[in-house]
């Protein structure tokens, strides 16, 4: 053990490849030979694993807060307590939450997606909740005098309206919970934070740090552009103007 | 004729799945219904006095009923009772002889055209896809949906290219609410509810739209319950009028041209105004009077411009020329110019009195 601990004071070098070329001994900014020789045993993995750990924490994010906004869209009392328990869940620190969840759950994939879910419910619940409230009257008056039912008004008309907000509530969501994996690996050691972990361990060592983490950056940018884009696709009709 | 069918065994909804949509033109439009009220009234929970009292009238096939009164009168809320958006409270509502309390309020709803001030297209829709609301619930196949629309872009004088694929904030106000009412006609429902439908509209383009809303219904002959706190509206629009006082009460129910001779108390004659006389001079045109021979004048010598007139003019528009002009008579043209009468102070005179002796006309 103390010795582990002597050996670790210095910048060592990663033991994923067979070899250590100077860059890495030197721990340089960036070593681009690493980088090659990681890609496919280390980031890799990790990065596919980060995405789906962000995409099921939102996906069933999504899920349970459609459901709690629905609900609270047509019984408006249920706004208050569900807006309570999501925000006390919101505020729970990140690690305390899955030390929390450590012990009765285990440390595995549950733990992890449990609290990654529960940091998307204020954010998604809120935005899906906004945008159905903000469906002009007149236009569920329109509905309802056509003959639409509940559920046709609501699939016709408010869900495709609230659109724009859902899709925002759900760009929040998915950049945050890809930040917030990246400590998935105190309960669970899968995504970009195991990478991670490792280079500020050992000293850091800055290329691994910078990938990774870089990485993590990449995937939300791309994430945020994606539903950008499928917003444009889903909603002509917003950039409709005048002329 | 369609509307014979919704009295076929089972066949609630007979006149809009059935091939309504015939092909010769306005017959596209069959579907017509009486409307009829029956002692309705319509009382909120906590309130004491009701808001719709004892309201009985009978709008008969394709003509317009227009309900008019101060604020508080009841009037949407009277419109909103006839296609159950607000629960009845005691009465019935009759539509074509049926019951409307018999019906399943969504069926209902898709068998009378609904247009409201704020028109309430959906944003996310194309013209096309808003017009297409009710036959696409009622589930009528994509191809008579598409033909349909494109006879009611038509028929609102939204046929240009490119206008079916335009979402509603690429529109015009006036746009907007030509489609509101093509989207309420789609159907053919046999009746049409308006409230307010060109409230939101500037007056040159609401006088437009009225105009244009009276040459439609001339040829589409729904009945229709048109609801507006503008009298002048209700006169221009209405083949007849009932007009509601606080309460929920009705004041009376007639033709515009009944009400402005004989207003039924107090209330009716102050609600259409002092100048009722001349409200109803409005509604007579130049070739509907008896004028004076054109003796004194050489047919073949046209006469003068400035105090001759054309047979198409309100008697009203004409009175008003004339007393600009010192009172002198005016010469009536018929279309292709020719004199047909003179216009005098006394034959308008004469008009007014006729009007007050006639005996009442069967309005109830």
């Amino acid at each position: 053990m103390a010795l582990g601990q002597i050996a670790a004071a210095g910048p060592v070098i990663p033991n994923y490849a067979a070899q250590s070329s100077s860059c890495e001994i030197h721990n340089r900014f960036f070593c681009a030979e690493w980088v090659s020789h990681n890609w496919g045993p280390v980031l890799w993995p990790a990065l596919r694993e980060h995405v789906v750990l962000a995409v099921v924490a939102v996906a069933i994010g999504f899920v349970i807060s459609m459901a709690l906004a629905l609900a609270a869209h047509r019984y408006g009392w249920l706004e208050r307590p569900t807006t309570l328990v999501t925000t006390i869940l919101y505020t729970i620190p990140a690690l305390a939450l899955f030390e929390l969840l450590a012990a009765p759950v285990g440390l595995n994939v549950f733990s992890a997606e449990i609290a990654l879910v529960s940091y998307t419910l204020l954010i998604l619940f809120r935005n899906i909740l906004a945008g159905l409230r903000a469906v002009p009257g007149e236009v569920l008056d329109a509905a309802e005098g056509s003959g639409m039912s509940r559920r046709q008004a609501l699939l016709r008309v408010e869900l495709p309206l609230a659109l724009p907000a859902i899709i925002a509530g759900l760009r929040i969501a998915i950049v945050t919970i890809i930040a917030l994996a990246t400590i998935v690996y105190v309960v669970y050691d899968r995504g970009l934070g195991v990478p991670i972990h490792t280079a500020l361990g050992e000293g850091p060592f800055k290329t691994e740090l910078l990938v990774a983490g870089g990485l993590a950056v990449l995937l939300a940018l791309v994430a945020d552009g994606l539903l950008v884009l499928t917003q444009r696709l889903l909603t002509p009709w917003a950039r409709a103007q005048t002329g | 004729m369609g509307w014979a069918r919704i009295h076929a065994p089972g066949g609630d909804l007979a006149l809009n799945t059935a091939d309504t949509a015939h092909s010769e033109g306005p017959s596209a439009f069959a579907q017509a219904a009486e409307l009829e009220l029956r002692n309705v009234s319509k009382r909120y929970a906590g309130q004491r006095e009701p808001a719709i009292h004892d309201l009985s009238f009978t709008v008969p096939a394709g003509e317009v009923c227009v309900l008019v009164g101060p604020s508080g009168s009841g009037k949407t809320t009277a419109m909103r009772l006839i296609n159950r958006m607000i629960p009845i409270s005691g009465g019935d509502i009759l539509l074509g002889g049926r019951s409307v309390l018999e019906r399943e309020p969504r069926e209902l709803r898709r068998e009378i055209g609904y247009v409201i001030q704020q028109i309430g297209l959906f944003p996310h829709q194309t013209v096309g896809e808003n017009i297409a609301t009710v036959p696409r619930l009622l589930g009528w196949p994509k191809d008579r949906i598409a033909a349909r629309v494109s006879e009611l872009l038509e028929l609102i004088g939204l046929d240009a290219p490119g206008m079916k694929d335009r979402y509603p904030a690429q529109l015009s106000g006036g746009q907007r609410q030509r489609v509101g009412v093509a989207r309420a006609l789609a159907a053919d429902p046999p009746l049409m509810l308006m409230d307010e439908p060109f409230g939101a509209i500037d007056p040159i383009n609401r006088a437009r739209l009225q105009d244009e809303f009276l040459r439609l219904q001339a040829m589409v002959k729904k009945t229709v319950v048109f609801v507006t706190h503008d009298i002048d509206e209700a006169i221009k629009m209405g083949d007849r009028i009932a007009i509601l006082a606080e309460g929920g009460v009705l004041a009376q129910y007639d033709t515009p041209r009944e009400i402005l001779t004989r207003p039924a108390d107090q209330f009716v004659a102050q609600f259409v105004g002092a100048d009722r006389g001349l409200k109803r001079l409005a509604l007579t045109r130049l070739a509907e009077l008896k004028l004076i021979e054109p003796n004194g004048l050489r047919p073949d010598v046209s006469p003068d411009g400035a105090h001759s007139v054309k047979a198409e003019m309100s008697v009203r528009d004409a009175l008003s020329l004339m007393l600009s002009a010192g009172g002198q008579p005016l010469t009536v043209l018929d279309g292709s110019g020719r004199v047909e009468g003179l216009l005098t102070l006394e034959v308008i005179e004469k008009l007014l009195s006729d009007e007050a002796a006639e005996p009442r006309a069967d309005a109830r």
